[in-house]
C-alpha cells in the first residue's frame, strides 16, 4: 500500500503536478431489510480503490481506479495530471490552496461492539420481532425494518507530507409502518424518517434504539393517522420535534453555509446560496436564541472523523451566535478566497470521487427549556415531527416541509393527532421567529445518511444536533 | 473495456465457484469522465475506472447477496463464499420465485466508439465554447459534460447470459446573468457527434435565457396555465414513475395507479411507454436479472394500463416479468428506465401564443412527494420563469413554489410539443419527453 501511494505521488510530480494527494479507500457494508415477515434484501458489499487529485498548470485534475497494481497507479496518476492540464486550457486564475497542511496520525471511531462481529441471526431476529409488532395494527399494509453497517478504512497522503489513516464505523437502523385506507397512505417511522437513524457508533447503538420496544407504537400511530383529522391551515405557533428540526437545520443552514455553493461551484446542479460573503459577521440569520455550530468532533455524529479528505484536522466552528451569521463550511481553496483557513469540511463519498465541501455535524445548540414546560407555555399551536417531504429552493430560502405527525396544542397541552401537515417559510424569517429551544436533555445528534450533492453524484453522511424548538407565526397547511 | 468474451469469462468463473444452490452474477464495468465548470472556468475534472460484481446465491428460498469490485480470483471466490454464507444464515423467503430462465434477447444499439474515447481536451473544448459564449454575453456559465462507456452482463446457473455495452454523453449548462437572470439547457445522447453538434446551441440557449430572465419580478402565487419546457416536463414523468409505475408500489397500494388502471384519468393525448430498445434514449435490452425488456405501455391515451414488473412482483400475480428489475439487493422493486412520452404537434411558440395568461417554466427543482396516491408533488421553478400575457412572454418572474397533483395536472393537457427530447436523469437511464402546455397548475408560494 505504502509503495503504491508513494508511487502515485511521485509520478504525479514527475508529470508536472505542483500538488498531489492520494486517497486509498476500502469500504465494507452490510445491509438487512425485513418487510412483512420476510427478509427482503440481505447484502454484503466490499469496494476498494484509489483516487489521485492534483494541481498542474494551476488547475485541478482527478483520476481514480479500482485496480490496485503499480502499473495502474502510474497510469491513473499520469491521467490526473493530463486532466489537470486540460482544465488549465481555459483557466482565468491559478488554484490557490494556501499554506501547506501537514497531518500525520491515526483515527478510529470509538465503538463498544463491532457490528460486523454480531451474528446475523441476532440482527434478523430483532427486525422480525419489530416487524411482527408493527403489523398488529390493522391498517398497516407494509411493515419494514432495516439495519445498515459500514466500515471504511482510508489512507490519505499528500506531497506536502500528510499521511493519515482512519477507520470510520457507522451503524444505522429504522422501522417504517405504512398504513393504507380511506384513500390515504400514512407512514410512521422510528427513530427517524426515510428508513433509519445512523451514527458513527458500534452495535451498542442498535441495542439502545430498542426497535422491538417501539414497534407496536409505530404501527398503531400509522393506523391512527388514517383516521385522524387533517391539520388545519393558518399562521400559527409551532413546536418542531428533534428529528424534523435536524432536517430543517440540514436544508436551511447546512447547505447555504457551504462556501463552494456561495462561490457558484454548484450553480448548475445543487444550487447557490443566499448567504453571500458580505453577510459574514453582519447578517442576522436568526433570533438571539439561535446558535448553530459545525463540528467534526461530537461523539457519534455522522460528520465525526479525525481529518477531512484534505488532511485538515477535525474541529468545531461557530456558524451562528445569538442569531448572527459568522462562519462557513470551507475547503482549503474556498477558505483562502475569504482570507480564512479551512475548517476541515472537504469530504468525498468514496475513492472514486473528489472531495467537495460537505456538512460535518451542523447542529442547533441546545437552549434552556424542558419540553413539557415549552408545551405548557404554548396556549395555541401545533407540534410537528418526523419528516415526510422536504423541498427548498436553489438558494436555500423558500422551504416547504411535510411531517408524518402533528398534534394540536391547546391551553398548554398536547391534543388530538392531525395528519398531512405542511409548514413553509423563508429561511431567515423562520429562524428569526424562533423564541425557545429545548435543553440538552432533549438534544440528539441525528444522522442524515442521504445527502446528495456534486456531479458525479456524491451521497454524504452528515450529523445534526437538535432539540425541539418553538417558532411563532409560521404558515401551516393541511395537504 | 472488457468486451463480451472477457465478461463471459468472469461470469463463468463466478458461476463455477458457486458449489450449491442457484447462483446469479451481475457484472458491470465503467470508464467514465466528467468535466465540470462554473464561473466560466473548469473547476472539477474527474475520471473513473471501475468494475463491479454482484452475486446472488439462493439455497432453496434463502437468498444472500454480496458485492465486490475486486475481480481477482481471490476476490471472486470471496464474494461467492460471502453470498452463500448470507444465504445459509437467513430464514426462507417464500416470495422468492427463483432466478429467471433464459429467453431470447434482441440486441440494442447504444455504443459509440467515439463517445468511449473522448479525451480530457475534447471535453474541455466543448466546455470552453460554452464559457466563451457566456463571457461574451456577460454571464457566468456552470454545468457538466460527462462521457463514458458502460458494460453490463448478467448470467445465472439456469443458463442465462446476456451482455450489453453502451455509451453516454450528457452536457448540461446553466448561465447566470446579473440581477438574478438564469438559464439552462441540456443535451443527452449515446452518440458523441449528437452532443458535440449541440454544444453551440446548448450554450446559446442557456445564455440567451439568462439574459432574458434578468430582473425577475415578484408574482403572487395562484393557479396558472403553464408551458413547461421538456426539462420541466421531465419531472412529471420521473415522479409518476418513481411514485407509482412500479408493480411493487401498486401491490402495496401506495401507487397513483391503484384504482385507476383502465380508467380515463389523464387527457387522451397522454401516452407514456417504456422501451429499452429506443435508440433515441440510452438503450438497454435486458434488466439486472437478465430478463429481456418488454415495451410496456404504461399510460395509453390517458388510461393507465399497468406498471412494470420484475421477477418477484410478476410471480406474485402469476405474470411474466416485463424486464424491469433493478440491481440486487433491491428493496424498491422494479423501475422503468427508458420512458417515452408521446409527442404532439405543437411548437413552444404556439403554446405561448395560445396562452392568455400563464407561466413559461424552464425547469423544476427539488421536487418531493407530498401525497403518493395523487402523486402530489411540491417543488420550485428554476433557471428561467416568465409570465405569459396575451400570447407573449412579458417579464421574468421570481421563482415560485408549486404543490400540485401530477395526475390531475395531466387531465389538463392543452398542447404537447412536437419533439420529444432525450434527457438523462440523475440516476440510471434517460427519458424522452416533449414540452407540455397544461391549463391549470397550482403555485403555493414564492421565493425572494
Amino acid at each position: 500500500m505504502k509503495e503504491s501511494i508513494e508511487r502515485a505521488l511521485n509520478v504525479a510530480q514527475l508529470k508536472g503536478a505542483t500538488y498531489a494527494d492520494v486517497r486509498l479507500v476500502h469500504h465494507e457494508d452490510e445491509s438487512i431489510n425485513v418487510k412483512n415477515g420476510v427478509v427482503e434484501a440481505l447484502g454484503h458489499g466490499e469496494d476498494q480503490g484509489f483516487g489521485v487529485r492534483v494541481i498542474a498548470d494551476g488547475a485541478w485534475g482527478f483520476a481514480s481506479s479500482a485496480v490496485l497494481t503499480i502499473a495502474e497507479v502510474e497510469r491513473v496518476a499520469a491521467l490526473a495530471v493530463h486532466i489537470a492540464k486540460a482544465s488549465a486550457l481555459f483557466k482565468t486564475e491559478e488554484v490557490d490552496i494556501g499554506p501547506p497542511v501537514v497531518s500525520r496520525g491515526e483515527y478510529h471511531t470509538p465503538i463498544a461492539t463491532d457490528p460486523f462481529l454480531v451474528p446475523l441471526e441476532r440482527k434478523i431476529e430483532t427486525l422480525f420481532k419489530a416487524d411482527a409488532l408493527m403489523r398488529k395494527a390493522t391498517g398497516v399494509k407494509v411493515a419494514s425494518g432495516s439495519m445498515t453497517f459500514i466500515r471504511e478504512r482510508k489512507t490519505f497522503a499528500s506531497t506536502e507530507g500528510s499521511w493519515v489513516e482512519q477507520e470510520i464505523v457507522e451503524s444505522g437502523c429504522g422501522l417504517t409502518a405504512t398504513a393504507v385506507g380511506e384513500g390515504e397512505v400514512q407512514v410512521r417511522s422510528y427513530p427517524n424518517a426515510f428508513g433509519r437513524h445512523q451514527m458513527t457508533r458500534g452495535y451498542e447503538f442498535i441495542d439502545e434504539m430498542d426497535l422491538p420496544g417501539n414497534a407496536e407504537r409505530v404501527g398503531a400511530e400509522a393506523d391512527a393517522l388514517l383516521h385522524a383529522d387533517k391539520c388545519p391551515s393558518g399562521v400559527m405557533t409551532v413546536i418542531i420535534g428533534g428529528p424534523q428540526l435536524a432536517l430543517q437545520v440540514h436544508e436551511s443552514c447546512g447547505h447555504p453555509i457551504e462556501l463552494d455553493r456561495v462561490f457558484g461551484s454548484e450553480a448548475s446542479y445543487a444550487g447557490t446560496s443566499f448567504l453571500t460573503t458580505e453577510k459574514l459577521d453582519t447578517f442576522h440569520y436568526g433570533s438571539p436564541v439561535v446558535n448553530l455550530t459545525a463540528d467534526s468532533i461530537t461523539p457519534g455524529g455522522l460528520g465525526t472523523f479525525g481529518w477531512d479528505d484534505e488532511g485538515v484536522p477535525a474541529q468545531s466552528t461557530p456558524i451562528v451566535r445569538e442569531g448572527l451569521f459568522m462562519g462557513y463550511l470551507m475547503s482549503r481553496e474556498t477558505a483562502r478566497k475569504i482570507g480564512r483557513t479551512s475548517n476541515g469540511c472537504m469530504r468525498a463519498s468514496g475513492w472514486n470521487r473528489i472531495p467537495i465541501v460537505r456538512m460535518v455535524n451542523v447542529g442547533l445548540e441546545p437552549g434552556t427549556w424542558k419540553l413539557e414546560d415549552l408545551i405548557a407555555d404554548t396556549d395555541d399551536g401545533i407540534y410537528l415531527d418526523m419528516n415526510r417531504s422536504w423541498s427548498i429552493d436553489d438558494r436555500r430560502l423558500n422551504f416547504q416541509f411535510g411531517t408524518e405527525v402533528a398534534y394540536e396544542i391547546k391551553g398548554g397541552k398536547l391534543g388530538r393527532l392531525l395528519k398531512n401537515a405542511i409548514y413553509t417559510g423563508i429561511t431567515p424569517e423562520f429562524w428569526g421567529s424562533c423564541d425557545a429551544v429545548c435543553n440538552r436533555d432533549h438534544w440528539v445528534v441525528w444522522g442524515t445518511p442521504n445527502c446528495g450533492k456534486g456531479q458525479p453524484m456524491q451521497v454524504a453522511h452528515t450529523g445534526h444536533g437538535a432539540a425541539p424548538a418553538r417558532f411563532r407565526n409560521i404558515q401551516v397547511r393541511g395537504a | 473495456m472488457l468486451g463480451e468474451s472477457q465478461a463471459k469469462q468472469i461470469t463463468d468463473r463466478v458461476l463455477a465457484l458457486s458449489k450449491s444452490g442457484q447462483a446469479e452474477v451481475l457484472l458491470w464495468a465503467a470508464d467514465s469522465a466528467l468535466t465540470r465548470f462554473a464561473n466560466n472556468v473548469i473547476h472539477q475534472n474527474v475520471a473513473e475506472t471501475n468494475t463491479g460484481i454482484t452475486v446472488r446465491v439462493a439455497l432453496g428460498r434463502r437468498v444472500g447477496v454480496a458485492l465486490t469490485n475486486d475481480v481477482t480470483d481471490a476476490g471472486l471466490a470471496r464474494v461467492v463464499e460471502r453470498a452463500a454464507e448470507l444465504a445459509k444464515l437467513q430464514p426462507e423467503n417464500p416470495e422468492f420465485p427463483g432466478f429467471p430462465e433464459p429467453q431470447p434477447i434482441a440486441p440494442a444499439r447504444g455504443f459509440d466508439e467515439a463517445a468511449a474515447a473522448v479525451t480530457p481536451e475534447g471535453r474541455a473544448r466543448a466546455v470552453g465554447e460554452i464559457c466563451r459564449q457566456s463571457r461574451e454575453a456577460g454571464t457566468l456559465a456552470a454545468g457538466a459534460f460527462s462521457t463514458g462507456a458502460q458494460e453490463i452482463a448478467v448470467a445465472n446457473s439456469h443458463g442465462v447470459f446476456c451482455y450489453h455495452a453502451g455509451t453516454a454523453c450528457d452536457l448540461q449548462a446553466a448561465a447566470i446573468a446579473e440581477s438574478g437572470g438564469n438559464g439552462y439547457a441540456q443535451v443527452t445522447s449515446w452518440k458523441l457527434n449528437d452532443t458535440l453538434h449541440s454544444v453551440e446551441s446548448v450554450g446559446r440557449e442557456a445564455v440567451a435565457k439568462a439574459v432574458h430572465a434578468r430582473n425577475p419580478q415578484p408574482l403572487e402565487p395562484g393557479v396558472f396555465t403553464v408551458v413547461l419546457e421538456p426539462y420541466a416536463a421531465l419531472d412529471l414523468l420521473d415522479m409518476l414513475n418513481y411514485v407509482g409505475m412500479s408493480a411493487q408500489a401498486v401491490q402495496e397500494e401506495r401507487s397513483w395507479m391503484n384504482d385507476r388502471i383502465g380508467q380515463q384519468v389523464m387527457s387522451p393525448s397522454v401516452t407514456i411507454i417504456d422501451d429499452g430498445h429506443d435508440e433515441a434514449g440510452y438503450p438497454l435490452p435486458f434488466d439486472f436479472e437478465g430478463v429481456p425488456k418488454q415495451k410496456v405501455v404504461l399510460v395509453e391515451n390517458g388510461v393507465p394500463r399497468g406498471p412494470v414488473y420484475d421477477t418477484t412482483t410478476a410471480h406474485k400475480e402469476g405474470k411474466p416479468s416485463t424486464g424491469h428489475a433493478l440491481p440486487p439487493p433491491n428493496t424498491f422493486g422494479p423501475l422503468a428506465l427508458n420512458l417515452v412520452m408521446s409527442p404532439g404537434t405543437a411548437t413552444i411558440e404556439e403554446m405561448i401564443r395560445s396562452t392568455e395568461r400563464g407561466l413559461y417554466i424552464t425547469r423544476f427543482w427539488y421536487t418531493r412527494v407530498v401525497h403518493p396516491r395523487d402523486c402530489v408533488i411540491t417543488g420550485m421553478t428554476r433557471d428561467g420563469t416568465f409570465l405569459i400575457e396575451h400570447g407573449e412572454l412579458t417579464k421574468p418572474v421570481k421563482n415560485l413554489r408549486f404543490t400540485q397533483g401530477y395526475v390531475p395536472a395531466l387531465t389538463q393537457v392543452d398542447l404537447i410539443g412536437h419533439e420529444a427530447r432525450t434527457l438523462a436523469g440523475n440516476d440510471f437511464g434517460a427519458s424522452r419527453v416533449p414540452a407540455l402546455k397544461l391549463r391549470e397548475f397550482s403555485f403555493t408560494g414564492a421565493t425572494q
